[in-house]
Parts: C-alpha cells; structure tokens; sequence
C-alpha cells in the first residue's frame, strides 16, 4: 500500500519509481461483461461532466499505444494461452496507467476507465489462472476512487447481444472449448464472468447498478454516485489545503499588525515558501 | 509448476546468465556443440525472441515508449509465450533445453531498472526451474571494452538509458549494467547459480561448465571426453 496521505493506494507492490503523492484527480472505472452498455454509459457520463466543468479523460481496454495492435493480431491468431493472454493485457494495462492514467490524475482529470483490472482477473480466472497470481502481476495498479459495476444476468445478455450486434468468438470464450455451439459456449463462458465480478464485488466494493435497467435510469443511478463522489472530493480538496493555511495563519497574526490582510498574503505565499524551503534541503 | 514435477521433467534445462558482453553466449554455443556430439537432442531458446510481442517490443524501442513495468511485462509476455511452445513441449519428451537467460534476467535486470523484487518475483512464479543457471560474472570494464571492441554501438535500453543516468551513453551502460552485477550477486545465493568467472580463457570456462552439465547426465565420462 502507498503510504501517502490522499489515499491513492495501489493494489499491491505498486509501482517504486513513480510518483503518486499528489493525485489530484479522480479515477472512476466502469465494470461489467461483454455487451452489458458500459460504453454508452461512459460516454453520456463523460458529456455530462463535461458540461459541468470537469476535466475528463477516457482510457479502454487494450487500447494502449504499445499494445493495442499486438492484441488484435494475438486473437486474431488464436494461439494465445491463460499465461499470453493475462500478460499481454498487464502490459496494456500498464503502459495506459504509466501514459494516460497516472499523468491525467496529476493533473487534475476526471479519468473514465471502461473496464479496470476486474475485467483481466474475472477473464483470467475463468480460463484458470491463480487468482492470487493475477492479483499480484496488477499490484502496481492504482485503487480506483469508484468502481461502478453493471450487473446483468447471463440470460438477459444473451438476449440483448443477439438482438443487437450478434456474438463473437472471444465473447463466447470459445478458446476454452466450453462447446462447439457458438450460443450454448457465449451462455456458460458469460455466466462465469458474471460469477466472478459478483464475487469480486463483496471483495473490492463495487457499486452495483443495475443493468437490466433503461439506458437513462441506469445514467441517473451512476451520476448521483458521481456526483457524490466528486462532492467528497471537493471537500477532502478543501479542508486539506485549510489544514496547510491554518499555521501560517497563526504565525501571520502574531506577526502582522492588520489581521485583516495577513491571511491572503499568507496564503499566497505559501507555496513560495515551501518550495524554498525544499530546494535549501 | 515451479516444483518442476520430475515425471513430466525428463529433459534437463541449462541457462546462462550474465550482464550484455559477458561471454554467456559463447559459452552456451560451445555446450550447446558438445552435447550434440555426444548425441544428446538439444534445443535453445533465447530471451525476448517470440513472435508474439515482437512487433510490440520493436515499436516501444524505437519509439522510447517503454517505462520499467511495461518493459518487464513485455519481458515477461514473451517469456510464458517460449515456455509454452518452445521449453515444456522439449522437457516433456525428454529434449535438453539450452537458454541463453532465463527469468533470473529479469530479477536482475528488471530490478535494477526500478520495479519491485517482489512483484518480479511472483510474476515469473509459473516458470520451470532450471536444472542448473550458470552465471557468467565479469568486471564492468571488462563488458564495455568487449562491448565497444565488438560492435562498437551500445544499445538504448541496453545501457539503461531510459533512466536519464548519463547522456553518454557509455557511462550510462556502466552504471546500468553496474547495478545489474549488483543485482546478480545479490540473488546468486538464492538461486544457487554456478558462478563462472567470465574473465577467464574462453575454453577454460567451457571446461568447467561441461563438468557441471555431465554431472546432471549421470555421465561421469562424458567430462574426460571433451
């Protein structure tokens, strides 16, 4: 766990050399299986943050600089195994977190994430892995400030998927040999998945929504989550930088003369001070 | 599977290990001729040389796109991809395998670019234990002036420039692969590694390495036949 203050925790051994002290921005991830509505839901939450102000920076799943290509060329091929398969998506993984993930939280972003590390242990477990195994190899990876889960039973999937897009090889598991009917392969391999987030939930802390809901119920459910979180937020922002003014307010009344000025050039000053104070070290 | 269940181990696995320029190469060539000669079927394998992340690995180098984890997972990556298709396969049939590094690379080399031991460590946990890792330990100087005198260019990562040590980057290779030695001894115990002195004569080491792989064949003679 990382030692500093803000809360930004990692999951396991983190990451040594980088620096994570002063995130202040906030990480969302949206969890759920294959064809559940995560995207759609990211993108109304992302216009709606956006239209209050928020800075909001959007990372998916296997879509790294590095990797993104190497990915789609390993499915295509089908030779991957449990072992490629949950390394080379650690690798995406970590070069998202590293580029866009860590960067946007310095900066103050509002970081979407559509699928987090849930989604490499759910797949990577279902195909075998040691839960404990995979839980290590992502310990460098950052504890989310939310994570919203979109809950979905596998039947109700099914119906939806085949309504909407039809079903892929990847979806359906089918480098398992669940089956060779496509339909019956989708059903057990989701329902599997579905099995693990569900224990993953009671683990990590999931926020459950309801995914059989409509689109706009489900948005209304997750905004009031966000828009609570972000309030915390605010606050947390607000009475730690009272905490980092109150001695300076002090020290500025015994000092001054006029009371009334002193604590807006203390204030401002601050910063000035502390750096000074840190380069002389 | 890192016990190495013998009734699936009937072939025996040999590393090397060893900083860039400290003749492990060489030396796992000549092994790898002997134990042909002597009829053995022997296949080798090397680091960070599977088509799977090849592209990706190629475009990060070019590109300065890699930071210590991504470089360790594409390590790693490429790694499971060998073990899968190019090391248990052999060992099962009862083939020699001959790896010019194995994952102890990545304790030493990975570490000493800044990723935590510990994450290393249970991330390479799948992997087969060797039968015997040698390592092939030479002076910093003596890897730069064989480096130099070779092929005359010190690669990117290779010299750890990654890590802003030194914008020379001969400087920055003897302090990268400074700590790297560092990293090496430190885990040699740990590993129980045959510690092979690289600044010896070429054939002399080769002597001492047959020694050791004719005792993992049981074949006292095989030793006085080279």
């Amino acid at each position: 766990m990382n030692p500093g203050k803000d809360g930004a925790k990692y999951f396991g051994h983190g990451l040594p050399y980088a620096d994570v002290r002063d995130l202040k921005g906030t990480l969302i991830t949206i969890e759920g299986t294959d064809g559940v509505g995560r995207t759609t839901q990211v993108a109304l939450l992302k216009e709606w943050l956006e239209v209050q102000g928020y800075g909001v920076i959007e990372t998916g799943w296997t879509r790294s600089e590095l990797m993104s290509e190497t990915i789609g060329a390993a499915k295509a091929g089908h030779n991957l195994n449990q072992l490629t398969f949950s390394l080379l998506y650690a690798t995406d993984f970590a070069d998202r977190l590293e580029k866009i993930i860590l960067p946007a939280l310095r900066s103050g972003f509002v970081v979407l994430a559509d699928r987090y590390v849930f989604t490499a242990f759910a797949r990577s477990v279902v195909r075998g892995a040691d839960p404990a195994w995979i839980r290590s190899v992502f310990g460098f990876a950052l504890v989310p400030d939310l994570t919203l889960y979109l809950r979905v039973d596998a039947d109700t999937l099914v119906r939806r998927v085949l309504g909407s897009r039809g079903i892929d090889y990847w979806e359906s598991g089918m480098d398992m040999h669940l089956g060779t009917d496509l339909f019956e392969s989708f059903r057990k391999y989701q329902w599997r998945l579905i099995r693990q987030y569900n224990k993953m939930s009671r683990d990590f802390g999931f926020v459950t929504v309801d995914a059989t809901l409509g689109v706009d119920e489900i948005q209304a459910r997750i905004r009031r989550r966000v828009q609570a979180l972000l309030d915390d937020r605010r606050m947390q922002v607000l009475s730690t930088s009272l905490e980092t003014i109150r001695p300076l307010l002090f020290e500025a009344e015994e000092d001054e003369p006029e009371p009334e000025t002193a604590p807006r050039i203390a204030a401002d000053e601050a910063p000035a001070r502390a750096a000074r104070g840190l380069s002389q070290d | 599977m890192s016990q190495g269940r013998p009734a699936l181990r009937r072939g025996k696995l040999i590393v090397v290990e060893g900083i860039d320029g400290s003749g492990k190469s060489t030396q796992i060539k000549l092994l790898h001729k002997w134990l042909q000669a002597r009829g053995h079927q022997v296949v080798f394998t090397e680091w960070n040389s599977s088509d799977l992340v090849r592209q990706a690995t190629k475009r990060g180098k070019k590109k300065n796109l890699l930071t210590p984890t991504t470089f360790s997972l594409l390590h790693a990556t490429d790694f499971a991809d060998r073990l899968t298709y190019r090391i248990i396969p052999y060992l099962k049939s009862g083939i020699t395998v001959l790896a010019d590094r194995y994952i102890y690379t990545a304790f030493a080399r990975d570490i000493a670019r800044g990723v935590d031991p510990r994450w290393a460590r249970d991330l390479y946990s799948f992997a087969v234990k060797p039968n015997v890792a040698f390592y092939f330990r030479v002076p910093i100087d003596v890897a730069v002036d064989r480096i130099l005198g070779s092929r005359a260019k010190i690669k990117f990562y290779e010299a750890g420039m990654d890590l802003g040590l030194s914008p020379d980057p001969v400087e920055s290779f003897r302090r990268f692969q400074g700590r790297v030695i560092e990293e090496y001894d430190r885990i040699t115990g740990e590993f129980g590694f045959r510690v092979i002195d690289g600044t010896r004569n070429i054939d002399s080491q080769q002597q001492q390495v047959r020694s050791i792989v004719a005792r993992l064949y049981n074949e006292p003679g095989l030793a006085e036949a080279s």
